[in-house]
């Protein structure tokens, strides 16, 4: 049996997703105080400054820690809120904070140096020279990949940094350099980057017309779906448009609905060295980060016991299909074919 | 003010590249940006032919920068990185933090890349070198106000001003998906898309504009109206995008603004006999796309 093993990070919206991962098994959760300071900032999720001490003794109770995120990139009216993040996650025992903007992290390295960092994926440090560019100047001990690299590129990376590395295992799938998408702002005003939020649900319509029902972002027609036929809900990436100057072919131009897995990879993530695996989805409901945490926790212990003989359980793939985005899985970027 | 012609983001023959850059020489450009920011696999000129170009365009005149790569993944792109950085000449433009940490201790460009959103970023840029920094193309007229009084000292401001905001970059290839190839067999597809291909909503509405791993907005931002405000804010340099056709033009637009040389409805009408369809981007909206 080895001992190297692969923290389970799960997303916690709101207190009952911190209990649902806490109690299905996660090593570890990541979470937000409201407000326009990370990358999920959705109506009715996130912590506030009075419930936050709550989940950290819930968590910590059970054995988790917990992670909260800053991770967008702060004009200066949002500035010094953000500062106030750092300070929040410095004084109330948050086990790291995860952090993208390089001003946000010379403030937290100055000033609360015994606050462990990790470098948000949004930071898009895809080389082991960036990574250790922020290890040298910040001090950060983990950083989560966007999801555009190689299995292969990955382990050349862990092979030169001292950096933990942390990725995505399991949820949405980000087709784009995390940090390098704007594609959300163009169409509505909100990106990941500017306030945290891509596709906000406020510019979201959906229309029942002769034609289709019609998914419109701030009135952009996204795609049009045919009675019966699954619809997602409405991003740029995965929307169905024409191509060319005149092509009347429909395509996804982009990536198609689909959600990423990787449990039939868990063994050569733990050969190559991954640290964590993270689930996405801080705006999905307790329910879901219950069933995936679970499996995701079998899967793993699995894969710890015996790396040599894992293999997926039917079980455990049809539990996350069906909870997953779209109608198909994909090992994205981390499978060379996909890109 | 400073004109500058930021890097070519699509993938043309070498040949076409000598000869815009032939022509570039006789521009009035003050600075000139070179190399390849977007895919590591468009490789028909070599560093070596970059400086030479480079050396071309400084003996006329120009300040010549050298760009990097916006996604660096395998070790042989970083490599690439290195070498640019390692010159010896030119200043470099750093567009991830891989090229960040080669630049840092020389002075250096911060590109759009580099996601420069605050006065405090700022100031960690200019710590590491950045004597100039171009802002997230998501930056408005009024988020530039606030930065840009809290702004660093001696750190110029450069704004890209004409041509498709880059929007979004991929491991994937969507211009090799676009024509049924993967990226590993793309067989250089961006070469048949000089200006990259048009993806419009099954409204037929312009949206995105295909070019490689990278997504573009489809029409051409176009701040020539807004000069006298960009002017007001301090800014010290405007940035054109090349595209295959109409460059002279819109450089001869801005140029003749900011020289009065041209009304602001001729220097207006020059760019739009070229470039029918441009769009203000983010300038005076929240939404990029939306005017």
């Amino acid at each position: 049996m080895s001992t190297a093993r692969m923290e389970l990070v799960c997303p916690a919206g709101g207190l009952p997703a911190l209990r649902a991962a806490v109690d299905h098994g996660a090593d570890a959760v990541y979470l937000s105080l409201r407000g326009a300071t990370n990358a999920r900032n959705f109506p009715g999720l996130n912590f506030d400054r009075k419930n936050i001490a709550q989940a950290v003794s819930y968590a910590h109770t059970g054995g988790a820690k917990v992670y909260m995120t800053l991770n967008m990139y702060p004009q200066p009216d949002r500035f010094e809120p953000c500062l106030e993040v750092i300070e929040t996650a410095a004084t109330q025992g948050l086990d790291a904070l995860i952090v993208a903007d390089l001003g946000l992290l010379r403030y937290a390295a100055a000033h609360f140096p015994g606050l462990p960092l990790h470098l948000s994926v949004q930071g898009s440090a895809t080389t082991y020279a960036a990574l250790n560019f922020y290890r040298e100047r910040f001090g950060i001990r983990r950083a989560v990949l966007p999801r555009v690299l190689s299995l292969a590129q990955v382990a050349k990376v862990i092979d030169k940094t001292e950096v933990d590395i942390e990725v995505f295992g399991f949820g949405s799938l980000c087709v784009m350099v995390e940090g390098r998408c704007l594609l959300s702002s163009y169409a509505t005003g909100e990106s990941p980057n500017t306030q945290g939020a891509c596709s906000p649900a406020h510019a979201v319509r959906w229309e029942e017309t002769p034609k289709g029902r019609e998914a419109r972002l701030n009135g952009v027609l996204i795609d049009r779906f045919d009675p019966g036929e699954h619809a997602g809900y409405p991003v740029i990436c995965k929307g169905r448009y024409l191509l060319g100057e005149e092509g009347q072919q429909i395509r996804y131009a982009i990536e198609e609905p689909t959600s990423l897995n990787t449990l039939d990879i868990l063994p050569e993530l733990l050969r190559i060295g991954v640290k964590a695996i993270k689930v996405e989805g801080r705006q999905r409901s307790p329910a879901y980060v219950a069933q995936v945490t679970q499996v995701m926790r079998a899967a793993l212990d699995a894969c710890h016991a015996n790396p040599e003989h894992f293999k997926p359980r039917p079980e455990w793939m049809a539990t996350l299909a069906a909870v997953g985005e779209g109608r198909s899985q994909t090992l994205g970027a981390l499978h060379r074919s996909w890109q | 003010m400073k004109l500058s012609l930021g890097p070519i983001q699509y993938f043309w023959p070498e040949a076409t590249v000598q000869a815009f850059y032939e022509a570039a020489t006789d521009w009035p450009v003050d600075i000139v940006y070179l190399g390849e920011t977007v895919c590591a696999k468009r490789r028909n000129l070599r560093l070596r032919d970059w400086l030479n170009i480079a050396e071309r365009l400084q003996a006329a005149g120009k300040e010549v920068v050298l760009s990097t790569l916006a996604l660096v993944e395998a070790e042989s792109e970083l490599s690439t990185v290195r070498r640019i950085a390692a010159n010896g000449r030119f200043k470099i433009e750093a567009n991830d933090a891989s090229a960040l940490a080669c630049a840092a201790g020389h002075p250096f460009v911060a590109g759009t890349t580099l996601n420069a959103y605050n006065p405090g970023t700022l100031q960690e840029l200019a710590a590491l070198g950045a004597v100039r920094w171009v802002p997230p193309v998501e930056l408005g007229r009024d988020s530039l106000n606030q930065i840009l009084p809290q702004a660093p000292q001696g750190l110029e401001t450069e704004l890209l001003a004409f041509g498709r905001m880059p929007l979004a970059f991929s491991a994937r290839c969507f211009t090799a998906r676009a024509v049924d190839r993967g990226k590993d067999d793309c067989l250089l597809a961006c070469l048949e898309y000089p200006q990259g291909l048009r993806v419009r909503t099954r409204e037929e509405e312009a949206f995105l504009n295909i070019n490689g791993i990278q997504i573009q907005s489809a029409k051409p931002i176009n701040l020539l109206p807004a000069l006298p405000e960009i002017l007001a804010l301090g800014i010290g340099v405007v940035r054109i995008s090349p595209e295959i056709e109409g460059t002279p033009e819109v450089i001869q637009a801005f140029h003749g603004r900011l020289h009065d040389r041209l009304s602001a409805a001729d220097a207006q009408e020059l760019i739009q006999s070229r470039f029918p369809e441009t769009c203000s981007g983010y300038w005076d909206s929240a939404a990029g796309m939306r005017p």
